[in-house]
Order: structure tokens, then sequence, then C-alpha cells
């Protein structure tokens, strides 16, 4: 270490291009503390102060500070652009396609019988209604006799029944629970009755088990007005759709009047398809105001009460608004079916 | 049922606009399924009258024919063996075109020149079998338009009745709707009596109150080989009905016109006399058809003094059937109860056209009429000499008045209904109307003879709203009372259970509830299922034991159709053996991969503690899963080695396991699968939660490991960690399973991590210590468990 004074300006100037040149944060390091650390050259030129006049003291010190200054300016700039140009790097090694699908488990769906089931509970539910059920295997008398279908009715002959070898049968529709929840709720009552029914028939259009939503008030002043203003409310809300509606005289055992509801066709908007067989109508629903025998048989009086009740077919209904065209296809339960409902 | 137009317009104006009128007996409750025309679209057919026939030269079966088609002569080649001269058939002329599209041009048959083609019924789609030329009626001129000479351009209206309207199975019902419906008179036809040109009759009893009325008619000398005439046969092809002979096909006419069924029994057959009764048990009798049948005692039947013949109402017998040689007739018109035929040809598969009207209901005044009417075509067509009507009778049939209230209407169907389209309504459709001294409030109305299912007020309330339309009724909105039903915490939505297995990737089934009693016993060889006495098929055959059948179904179906991955729920109902007991569960079957066919993760077959996690998925829904526990257990449709019962509270509530390899191998599975089944009510019970004070004090948390024996399960050894560390366990991790080899073979290694925390303080390390050394003591008393080497 000599008492000279070195010459501040070209130790600058050189090593502004060593930090310049370096390309390295680590080096750049190096530099720093060759420059400006404990033992730096520049210190050195710092800790020789003192070895000097006053006056030239000042006069070195303030060169020497400058040329510090300016040095750790030029370092930290050089090591911002490091940093940045180090950063890029390491984002560019870590840039993933984000177009290759995710990993894990996928989700799996409802059957689509179960999501029109779910909405119309849901519609029928906001209306106030309860939802209630029965035992599938059934006595003659709740899903015949007190529906005003006695022995040797013809329209016994319409239901296809399964039988068992005791006599008993599994139910034909869902109004054997009309006749349950009556018993169990008494009147004023306000419910609608989800759940498999069985028929013995089997083809593009029928399954030997498919699903029924049965409806029932009962109350003081229900009528048939109130009857046609709840079903066309749902057949609007279910499809969401301006659908006109109409019912047609039709017969029940169980109902009077009677009426089958016929919905303008949702595939053609009534203008004649396929689907409705150009008739522009779909019969989805049968209903009408509960029989006096059915309330009789159940020890609710019909002068004082009067009531209406529907059933509909989910499956129908779930074809129409799926575009499904084989009933069938509900029940094999081919994963390629299903998961178009996810 | 089919029903022409032509026919209809002669007891009624139908008036011209075809589609009004389907449209207007529709909304009326008479459902048209069908239009169709009488006869198929052809062109140039006219009537021709056969001048000369001569054998062809060169042709055996071929004649040669001079025609006349009304304009000029034309000669004809024809191969019909009943071509005569002087006969009228059905000409295409040359230009003609056939309801086959086929245009007729002039031809030679060998050698002869041919102008046109003399036709067959079958040609001209008017029947489907026919034998030779369509010969026509003589009155018909030459020349005329076929189709206008029979009458072809005719409408068919197709149908659907429902069961209550027996009295528009016929003609003269629908013309009694039609005519209520446009407000215009029905125009019966003028019916006159037959005279007797002979005095015979044929006793007859009734012995039963199922028969009110027996009207019956001996005819003498009939033309057993007489065909009705063509009019009559093309009206019973336009009502679907085939032509047999000229008295079959009068009896038939007759049911289609008036709806009254009629019989006609070859007198000679007949012995001492008529006897209505009830059968006696195990009598026998020979139906028609040829079947022999056992009846009992509800079976009303009509006899002589020797036997039953055949079952009243619904089907004569074949032992006094009238047949080719048949020269004396005695003719039935009776009135059957409806209670006295209903259901009874069911029982031996018979439903036929006279059972169905008469178990809904035949007009009781209609019977003489129709012997009138069937004897005249009969006499008609086939000759004969009719004897006296004779008419036996138990009772005079009568309708009761019922009360309507207009109040009452209007209330039930919630629409105002003037008094007077009330009171007009009714007598259109043949009720009296009483109106009560002026005033309107209520009326007397006595249904018609033929309206058997209009017996009380509901009934005439129906009749009103249906005539009125129903489409001109009011859609009032019901006033709705505001009550909130009780929901219950306790109970968790089926919704969020299958949203639970849905998130995890199943999807849901829907399975017949009916199921392949040779898979249930694959399944369950120790349990029978509930068995239908009516199966849609054997393999649908008994009610399900479980859900495992059907989707065990469900995954050989979706392997078969190379599915990887299956992963599938139901939530439904199964039965008990007997029937007696239904209940709802949960149930699941998984198998083949764990994750659908992914980059990046190395493809593995899904395990049991897979689906395990699902199923612990589900406990977890109901906020108390500590209740829960899996205990090995054995069931014969699970692994012996891979089958847990799980329980709440001690109580069995489901099971979960490997389908036993046995089963894999019976139903040909391409791969193993997984499966659970879990009791909605038992399994599903919420218990609502409640808060526990979150601990300020830091954490400890210690991991230890043991060695225990194989069969020492994680289960017992938790229940002892929890034991002994008591309040302070945050939470106990099973972290590592290690199966020794070697020299610790039959030995497993379990790691656990602890987490111990105090709510009142922080935790020494001496507390700590203190613990974990109860812990190993523990393990080591109760599962022999030893401390592994750090």
């Amino acid at each position: 270490m000599t008492d000279t004074p070195m010459d501040i300006e070209s130790f600058t100037a050189a090593a502004l291009q060593d930090i310049a040149l370096c390309n390295a944060l680590a080096d750049l390091e190096q530099i720093r503390v060759r420059l400006l650390g404990k033992k730096g050259e520049l210190t050195n030129q710092l800790k020789n102060l003192g070895s000097m006049d006053p006056d030239a003291r000042r006069a070195a010190g303030a060169i020497i500070n400058a040329a510090k200054d300016q040095l750790t300016n030029a370092l930290d700039a050089r090591r911002d652009a490091l940093q940045t140009i180090e950063l890029e790097r390491q984002l560019a090694a870590e840039t993933v396609d984000v177009t290759l699908p995710g990993r894990g488990q996928s989700i799996g769906g409802f059957h689509p019988v179960t999501r029109s089931r779910m909405r119309i509970e849901a519609l029928f539910r906001n209306a106030g209604f309860d939802i209630v059920d029965g035992p599938e295997i059934e006595d003659d008398w709740h899903n015949f006799a007190a529906l005003n279908i006695p022995d040797n009715h013809p329209a016994r002959a319409m239901h296809d029944t399964f039988y068992f070898a005791d006599g008993r049968l599994l139910r034909t529709h869902t109004s054997p629970v009309q006749v349950r929840a009556m018993r169990e709720m008494r009147a004023p009552l306000r419910v609608i009755a989800p759940g498999r029914v069985y028929r013995c028939d089997s083809d593009m259009t029928h399954t030997p088990m498919f699903h029924q939503v049965e409806g029932l008030v009962v109350d003081e002043n229900i009528s048939f007005a109130n009857l046609k203003a709840v079903l066309h409310d749902f057949m609007k809300s279910f499809f969401e759709a301006d659908v006109s509606m109409r019912l047609r005289p039709s017969y029940f055992p169980f109902t009077e009047p009677s009426a089958e509801v016929d919905i303008s066709c949702v595939a053609c908007s009534g203008r004649g398809c396929r689907v409705c067989k150009q008739t522009g109508w779909l019969e989805v629903a049968g209903c009408g105001m509960v029989h006096p025998n059915v309330l009789k048989a159940v020890d609710i009086d019909p002068e004082k009460f009067t009531g209406y009740a529907f059933g509909m077919g989910v499956e129908r209904l779930t074809m129409l608004r799926y575009k499904v065209n084989d009933i069938r296809l509900y029940f094999e339960n081919d994963l390629n079916f299903l998961r178009q409902f996810n | 049922m089919k029903i022409s137009l032509q026919w209809l317009s002669e007891w009624v104006d139908v008036g011209s606009d075809v589609n009004a009128l389907s449209h207007a007996l529709t909304m009326a409750g008479l459902e048209i399924e069908g239009i169709s025309s009488a006869a198929p679209a052809m062109q140039g057919i006219v009537v021709a009258e056969v001048l000369e026939t001569h054998r062809h030269p060169d042709a055996e079966k071929l004649s040669v024919c001079r025609v006349n088609d009304g304009q000029q002569e034309l000669q004809i080649v024809c191969g019909a063996a009943n071509v005569r001269a002087g006969i009228k058939v059905p000409l295409a002329t040359v230009g003609a075109i056939m309801p086959s599209g086929m245009e007729i041009k002039k031809a030679k048959l060998r050698g002869v020149e041919s102008f046109g083609m003399l036709c067959s019924a079958k040609e001209l789609g008017l029947a489907e079998e026919s034998n030779g030329l369509l010969e026509l009626p003589a009155s018909l001129t030459a020349g005329q338009n076929l189709i206008d000479a029979l009458k072809l351009n005719d409408t068919i209206f197709e149908i659907n009745l429902t069961p209550n309207r027996g009295d528009c199975m016929s003609v003269l019902g629908v013309a009694r709707e039609v005519a209520a419906l446009n407000g215009r008179a029905l125009e019966m036809p003028v019916q006159n009596a037959v005279a007797p040109t002979i005095q015979d009759i044929f006793p007859v009893r009734i012995e039963s109150s199922g028969c009110r009325k027996f009207v019956s008619r001996v005819i003498r000398g009939i033309n057993p080989g007489a065909r009705s005439p063509e009019w009559l046969r093309e009206r019973l092809r336009r009502s679907g009905v085939r032509s047999i002979s000229a008295v079959v096909d009068v009896t038939n006419y007759v049911l289609l016109e008036l709806g009254q069924p009629m019989h006609a029994y070859d007198l000679s057959r007949l012995q001492g006399g008529i006897v209505v009764r009830q059968a006696r048990d195990q009598e026998q009798t020979t139906l028609l058809d040829g079947k022999r049948i056992k009846l009992t005692s509800d079976v009303l039947v009509i006899a002589d003094d020797n036997a039953a013949h055949g079952m009243a109402g619904v089907m004569g017998g074949l032992d006094s059937a009238i047949n080719d040689d048949t020269i004396d007739l005695l003719l039935e018109v009776a009135f059957f109860e409806p209670d006295a035929v209903a259901g009874r040809g069911r029982r031996y598969g018979l439903v036929t056209d006279a059972s169905q009207r008469f178990e809904r209901g035949v007009d009781f005044n209609l019977q003489e009429r129709a012997m009138e009417r069937a004897t005249q075509l009969i006499l008609e067509a086939a000759g004969g000499r009719a004897g006296p009507m004779q008419v036996t009778r138990t009772s005079v049939g009568q309708r009761d008045p019922i009360v309507m209230r207009h109040q009452r209407l209007q209330k039930v169907l919630g629409q105002v209904i003037p008094a007077a389209k009330v009171e007009e309504i009714l007598r259109s459709l043949g009720m009296m109307v009483s109106s009560s001294d002026g005033r309107s409030d209520h009326w007397q109305v006595t249904p018609p003879s033929w309206r058997f299912d209009i017996n009380i007020e509901a009934d005439l309330i129906e009749e009103v709203a249906r005539i009125y339309g129903y489409d001109n009724i009011a859609t009032t909105p019901a006033p709705m009372v505001q009550r909130l039903r009780p929901v219950t915490e306790r109970r968790i939505p089926a919704e969020r259970m299958k949203n639970i297995l849905i998130d995890r990737g199943y999807q849901e089934a829907i399975t017949y509830s009916f199921t392949d009693p040779v898979v249930q016993q694959i399944l369950f060889p120790d349990q029978g299922g509930l068995a239908l006495a009516n199966p849609i098929s054997s393999e649908l055959g008994v009610m399900r034991l479980s859900l495992w059948p059907g989707l065990v179904q469900a995954l050989s179906f979706n392997q078969r159709r190379q599915q990887p991955r299956v992963r599938l729920f139901e939530l439904g109902r199964k039965f008990s053996g007997d029937g007696q007991c239904e209940m709802d569960v949960l149930a699941g079957i998984a198998g083949g991969t764990l994750l659908p066919k992914q980059w990046g993760e190395t493809a593995r077959a899904v395990d049991f503690f897979d689906v395990k996690a699902d199923v612990q998925a589900l406990l977890d829904i109901t906020g108390c899963v500590g209740r829960f526990a899996f205990e090995p257990a054995r069931m014969a449709a699970l692994h012996p080695g891979q089958a847990a019962r799980i329980v709440r509270d001690g109580q069995p509530v489901g099971w979960i396991g490997l389908l036993n390899p046995r089963i894999v191998n019976a139903l040909d599975l391409s791969y193993p699968a997984y499966v659970f089944e879990l009791e909605i009510s038992s399994t599903f019970v919420s218990q609502s939660p409640e808060y526990k004070e979150i601990s300020k004090f830091p954490a400890v948390h210690r991991d230890l490991a043991f060695w225990v024996a194989n069969d020492v399960t994680v289960e017992a050894i938790a229940r002892n960690v929890r034991e002994a560390v008591g309040s302070w366990l945050q939470e106990l991790t099973v972290f590592d399973v290690y199966h020794g080899k070697n020299e610790d073979k039959g030995k497993k290694s379990i790691a656990l991590g602890l987490n111990l925390q105090d709510t009142s303080r922080t935790l020494t390390d001496a507390d700590v210590d203190a613990a974990m050394a109860r812990v190993i003591e523990r393990l080591a008393q109760h599962v022999n468990a030893q401390l592994r080497d750090k």
C-alpha cells in the first residue's frame, strides 16, 4: 500500500467498465468486495486519508467519496439489471403448458331422471307442497279399491299390474300415496309424492318400472280452475318456455272431472313434428278433481273439502326436456349416456 | 274404435270440416287418435259391366272379355276365375293409377291386346285378401267412378275411448255426442217392426239377477250360404271387422251401429229351452274359439236344458254356434248387468267386443230395437221366416234422479256458468232436467238409460264441464295459506349424500327394483328374494335384496363397452325376502383404475381404502363420524379378507368390501370391484354441531412407530392411544404402514402422528413425555406392540 494517491479518475473508469461487463450476480459481488469491501481498493484509499494534511484530506476525500457513490450506484444498477435477467430466466424455465388437462379425480353426476325429479320437487316445494312417500309393494285396497277402482273395474285392465303370490302388488301409480297422505295428514294438505311405479309393459316408450310424481291438494275451496293454474305454471317453469297447455277430458276412476294434460310441443313449438306426431300437442300428465268416493274412503268430508290431484311421468318429461328418444336408455346405466347429464 | 263418418252422418249432421269435428270430439273426451281415408288414393277406376267372355286362345287361365265402361266397349284380358258375362266389376282404364302407384297401360297378354284391367278388392286396397274380381252391386251404372259408386270418399276416425264411455262404443253413441257438441238433433232412423211370418218361439227362463232382459226370436229357413250385401260388408271393413257370413255379419253390424252385442244360435243344436243362470262350480263349456274352460258360480251363462253354451255377455259356445249348414236360428239380444259380466272374461284371457260393452253398460232400452234391426237385415241378406219377438224380463230398467246444485258446480269448477247454460248442456246429453220451482239453485237430473257412468252429482259436474269446454274454464291460482312445516336438521337430504359421491367421481345409476334371480342368488346364496307372480321376463323376476345385483349388472354392462373405470351409485329401495320390509339404501360400486386415464399420474387400480375414503366422506356429513366403526366381518358376496360391516354405535348400518372372486368369475367380470351399501335411515342421522373451545396454547407433535402382529387392527391401536392420552389428544393420524419381511414377517409397523394440546395451559415436555410413556406401555400391554427403534 503506498501513500501516493492513485489516479482516482482512471481507477473509477476501469471499475465502471468491469461492472458494466459483469454478467453474473456472483461476479458482481466479487467486484463489489474488491472495490468497496472492508479491504477494498477504494476503502483503502479512504483509510489512507487519515495520514494526509487536512486540506489535502478534504480535497482527496471529496474525490474518493464521489467515486464511491458513483461505483455504488453503478453496482446497484447492474445488480438490478442482472436480477431481472436472472428472474426472467427462471420464469422462462418454469413455464408450463397451461393447455394440459388438470389432474386428479373427475366429477360424476346425477341420473337424468333424478335431475328432473329434483327440479320438480324444488318447484312444488316453492309453492308450499310437502314431499311424501309410501311403500312400493302395496295392497289392493291402497292401489285400487280406495281409489274408486273396485274389483273387475275395466280401468284395472289398463294398469298391467305386477302381482305377488299372496295378492300384494307393485304399485302401478303413485296415487296410493294420496290415500296414505290423506289418512295421516288429514285435510287441508298440499303434497307431492315422487317415486317408482311398476307396470308389466316394455317397448320404446314403456319400461316395467318408471317414476311418477303425484300431486294432491285438498282444502276448503279448491277448484278445477286452481288445478289449471298450478299445472300451467309448472309446465312453463319445468320447460323454461312459454308453453301452451290444454286440458282434455279423460277418465280416471279417482278423479272427476278428469283430464289429460297436453302442452304445446316443446320440440316444434306446436307447429307439428315427429315428436308430437304432427299434432302440435304432447300428452304429459293426467289430472282431475279428487273423486268424492276417494275422500270418503279416507274419512274426509267431500262437502266441506274439495281437492285436485295430478300425476306425471318423470321419464316422459325428462325425455322431452333433454331430447332422449328411447326410455330404455334410462335403466341401462351406460356411462356414455349418464355422463351426458353431468 | 274405428268409425266411418259416412255411417255417422246417417245419424247426425257431422258438418263439413273433418278437422273441426275431430278437435271437438277430442276436447270432449273422445280422443281422435287417427284420421284416415276409407280407401287408398286411386284414379281412373270405373264401374264396368262384363258383356261376354271367351277363353284366351293361348292361355288356359286367361279370359278375353268384352266390357262396357259406360262409353264404349273394350277388350280386356282377365285372369280371375269368377269373371263372367253380366257381372259388374271395377275397371282400371288405360291411364288409371292404382293404389300401389302403378299406372295402367295398354298391354298385350299372350298376343291379345288388353285395354285396362279388371280389379279385385285386394288390388284396390279394399281388402287384405280377395278371391277373384270384386263383384259390384248390379244396381250400379257402368261408367260411374268407383269412388263415388262405393262412396269410398269416406273418412275413418280412430277413437280412443275411455273405459267410462261404453255408451260411445257405437255409431249411435258417437252420433249422440256429436249432436250434443254441435247443438244438433240426433237423426234416429225409423226402425220398423218386422211382422212375424211364423209363430215359433223357443222357451226362455231367467234364473239370475245378472240378466234383466232377454229378447229372443226364432228365424227359420235362412239360406246358409248367403253373403251379406256389399254395402254392409264395406261398412264392416271400414270398422275393421272381417266379413264372415250373413248372420255373423249382421250381428256385428248391429253391435257397431247400436252398441248392442247379440248372439245367434243354431236352433237345431239347442235342447229344450234357454236358461239364463249362474254357472255351477266346475261346470265346463267350450267357447266359440274352441277353448274348453271350467267355470265358477259367479259366471253368468246361457244354457239350454243340457249344458251351458258359453259365457253370457262374453262369448258364445261352440256347441250351439251357427255354421255353414245352419238353417234355423235363435237370435239373442240381452241386457246383462255390468257387475255380472265385469272381469269374467279377463279371467280366461278374453276381452271381446261384447264383454267390453256389457261390462261398461249397454242401454237397457235398446234390445227391442236391436232385435228388429238384426231381423230385418238377416231377412234381407239370407231370407228366412221370422217368428215373433219374445221379451223375457225380470225387471224394468229405470234411472233415479240425481240432485245437482248450481253452487256446488261452480265451486268445484271455479267458474261461473249460468243456470240456463247448465240446463241446456244436460238436456243435450239426453238428461231429464227438472228445474225446481223456477229457482235454479239446484236441479233434479235423470240420466238417460245409456249412461252407466252417471250416478252422482260429481258425474254431472264433469258432464257440464266437458261440454262447456275445459278451455273455457278459468285459470285461477289458489290462494295459499302461509304455514311453515318443521324441517329437521337431523335428516340429511338425499341430495347432500349424492353430491358427496358425485364430487368423488361417481355417476348416479337407476336400476330395476326387480332383478335376475340367478345373479341375486350368486351374490346372496342363503337368502331368497320375493318373486313376482307375473314377471315381465325371468331376468326381472324377483325383488332385489340389495342394490348390488343391479349395480353389478351395470358394471358388467359398462365393462363390455370397454369402460376402464366404473364408479356408480344408486339410492333406492331394497326389499326383504318376504316383502314386508322396504328400506332405502345408498349403494355404490367402484372398479377399474383409481383415476381417469391422465398424464403425470401412474395408473393404479382402485383399492379398498380408496372406496373406504368415499364411504367415510359420506359418514363425515353426519357430523358424528366417531360413532361409526368398520368391523372385519364376512358375507358371501364379499372377499373374506376385504370386507367390513359398518356400524353406528355398535348397530350394523352397512357393508363395504371387495366382490368375492367367486362372483367375478361367475359373472365373467373383466375386473374386480368394490361395493358398499348404507341404510339411509340408520346411517344418515345428523348430530347438530356444538361449539368446542379452540385452544390458544401451542400444540405439540410427536411421532411414534410400533411393531405389531398382522392381525392387530389400527382401530384397536387408536382406541388404546386415545385411552392412554386422554383429552389432550387433538389428532391421531396413521402416516405409514409397513409389512415386515424376512425375520419381521407376520408383523407390521404402524407409524402414528399425535397432536397434543390443552385448552388451559402450554404442555411441558414432561407432560408430553409422560403421555408418550403411557401410550407405549398401554400398547405393549394390550396389543403387544413394540416401539420401533428410531
